[in-house]
């Protein structure tokens, strides 16, 4: 008679889900992310995996439920495995990226006409929009863009992961996420207001300001050293905006 | 009065001086103008193909946003964008198997059965304003000022839509009236600017555009008001080409309706973008004294 070790008998059974991988029926623990359950059937990833934090867009999926005509989506390492799911990995669509020069352009909306014509055949079908599995609203951006207003576009997609599902299910054929980045290229350089109290402070750096501080500094033994940084006046965290420092020398 | 106004893509960038001039009058008149805070190109042209609704999602995508806005009535500037969004809807309206076809295709949005009121502002002011209360804010009258209506074909056609009767239409007429201008009828108001054949037949589209001007002139015309980006670009922008190319083509100065109406309510000439208009457009302010500088 054989003696069942005690701790088998009580491990919490994990529960296995069927799910399709490409068609192919696959029994995987219910608990994990579509990433894991892939490479758990068997898989290797050798491209399209990425950062698995849900930040660069390499893991694109589409799936289906059952009974549900929906199209759903999500990030393969943040989305956890439903059963019955059917899936398919995307980690890259074809989307063209116009060449430009980016010291060449100006931020006027005449410019993103020129350099992506293509935005006009936008319909509102609003597909881009469903299909984010960043919750962009990618049909918004495009509004904005097609009425020059590129501030509003970049301010729209920023959360945008440039996955490229959005020009997977486009009936005008459109580069949106590659659109979206010569807004937020163009807001960032031309349109956004300069930080005016950055560039003098650099000027004051360059002009030498600090550097007797500096020298000071690099002349402290270790001691004196951390002490002196020890006793830092610190910026409180609840400061409002029109904290100073006690020692305003260096402002 | 609040109104959900929706101002159209080209009225953002180079037709921004209808809208700026615009807005300014609503607000001499107590209209305040809440522009949707989300919407999408209206489409600009109303698809004729009768099974082509894939271009109605847009306009009626608009549409739902004013009502999310909470309102059940939405003003226009754009000629081109009011006649699309109010076919739209009238299609929404009338038309059930397209209106569930639609519906059923936007399944992220709430059912929309054609509820929402379509208006251009000129309707707007004939009917829910007034040409009264609009006189009472008219501090500087067009006197003299021999303008001609031009309507254009999208805001009398089709009957549906129609602002005003097809065939001999009043609202600009009273409209300019009430500005103190010298309204010029002439038979060339209500033909069309040649629109979008402009790209596929420029040289079609610059002489009815041209035959309209001097249909203007002969008719003793000295400015034309419209109320269309489109129609301004054919006859506003191509002049030059015009005033090359056919022999006896007169310079026109062409202004926004709500140009002319900012300067009458003596509204700071800024609002009016006039850098965006022809040259002598300012010039023939100035000869009667009703811009300055």
């Amino acid at each position: 008679m054989s003696i069942v070790p005690q701790e088998e008998t009580t491990a919490t059974e994990t529960k296995m889900v069927p799910i399709y991988i490409m068609g192919k029926r696959y029994e995987v623990p219910a608990t994990l992310t579509i990433m894991k359950a892939i490479e758990y059937a068997g898989y290797k990833y050798i491209r399209g995996c990425g950062c698995r934090g849900g930040v660069c867009g390499a893991c694109s999926t589409v799936y289906r439920k059952p009974g549900d005509y929906k199209i759903y989506t999500g990030l393969a390492c943040q989305t956890v495995v439903e059963p019955e799911m059917y899936l398919t990995q995307m980690p890259f669509y074809p989307a063209n990226r116009t060449t430009y020069d980016f010291g060449e352009l100006t931020g006027t909306p005449d410019e993103i006409n020129r350099l992506y014509p293509e935005l006009f055949r936008c319909v509102a079908c609003n597909a881009c929009t469903k299909v984010c599995p960043m919750d962009v609203q990618v049909m918004d951006y495009i509004a904005a863009l097609k009425r020059g207003d590129i501030q509003a576009a970049a301010e729209i997609s920023f959360d945008c992961i440039q996955c490229g599902l959005c020009a997977s299910r486009c009936m005008g054929e459109l580069p949106q996420y590659h659109i979206a980045q010569l807004a937020r290229r163009l807001n960032g350089a031309y349109l956004t207001p300069k930080a005016e109290h950055l560039q003098t402070m650099c000027a004051n750096i360059d002009a030498g300001r600090y550097d007797p501080g500096l020298a000071e500094l690099k002349g402290m033994d270790l001691e004196t050293l951390r002490n002196t940084y020890q006793s830092r006046e610190m910026e409180p965290a609840s400061a409002g905006e029109d904290w100073t420092p006690q020692d305003k020398s260096h402002l | 009065m609040k109104i959900a106004y929706y101002p159209g893509c080209t009225l953002k960038t180079k037709g921004k001086s209808l809208e700026t001039s615009a807005l300014a009058c609503m607000g001499q008149l107590g209209i305040e103008a809440e522009e949707l805070e989300r919407w999408n190109c209206c489409g600009a042209v109303y698809s004729l193909a009768d099974d082509d609704l894939i271009h109605i999602v847009a306009p009626v995508r608009d549409l739902i946003r004013v009502k999310q806005a909470g309102h059940d009535k939405v003003i226009t500037l754009c000629s081109m964008c009011y006649n699309t969004l109010a076919r739209a809807n009238e299609l929404m309206r009338h038309d059930e198997e397209k209106r569930k076809t639609i519906n059923d295709f936007m399944d992220e949005e709430p059912d929309y059965t054609g509820d929402v009121q379509v208006l251009h502002f000129l309707d707007f002011l004939r009917d829910e304003i007034g040409w009264d209360k609009v006189k009472e804010k008219v501090t500087k009258p067009l006197s003299g000022m021999k303008v001609a209506p031009y309507y254009g074909c999208t805001l009398l056609r089709p009957k549906e839509v129609a602002i005003d009767r097809a065939d001999q239409p009043e609202v600009m007429h009273s409209f300019l009236e009430t500005l103190g201008a010298e309204v010029v009828d002439f038979p060339g108001a209500i033909q069309c600017c040649g629109t979008y054949q402009v790209l596929g037949n420029p040289d079609a589209a610059l002489k009815v555009s041209h035959d309209i001007l001097s249909d203007a002139t002969s008719h003793g015309a000295e400015a034309l008001a419209l109320t269309c980006p489109l129609c301004d670009y054919n006859m506003s922008k191509r002049q030059d080409q015009m005033l090359q190319k056919y022999e006896g083509a007169r310079e026109v100065p062409i202004y926004y309706f709500t140009q002319l109406m900012a300067i009458a309510m003596g509204i700071p000439v800024e609002e009016c973008h006039f850098e965006l208009n022809r040259e002598s457009s300012v010039q023939l302010l100035k000869s009667k004294n009703l811009v300055t500088g």
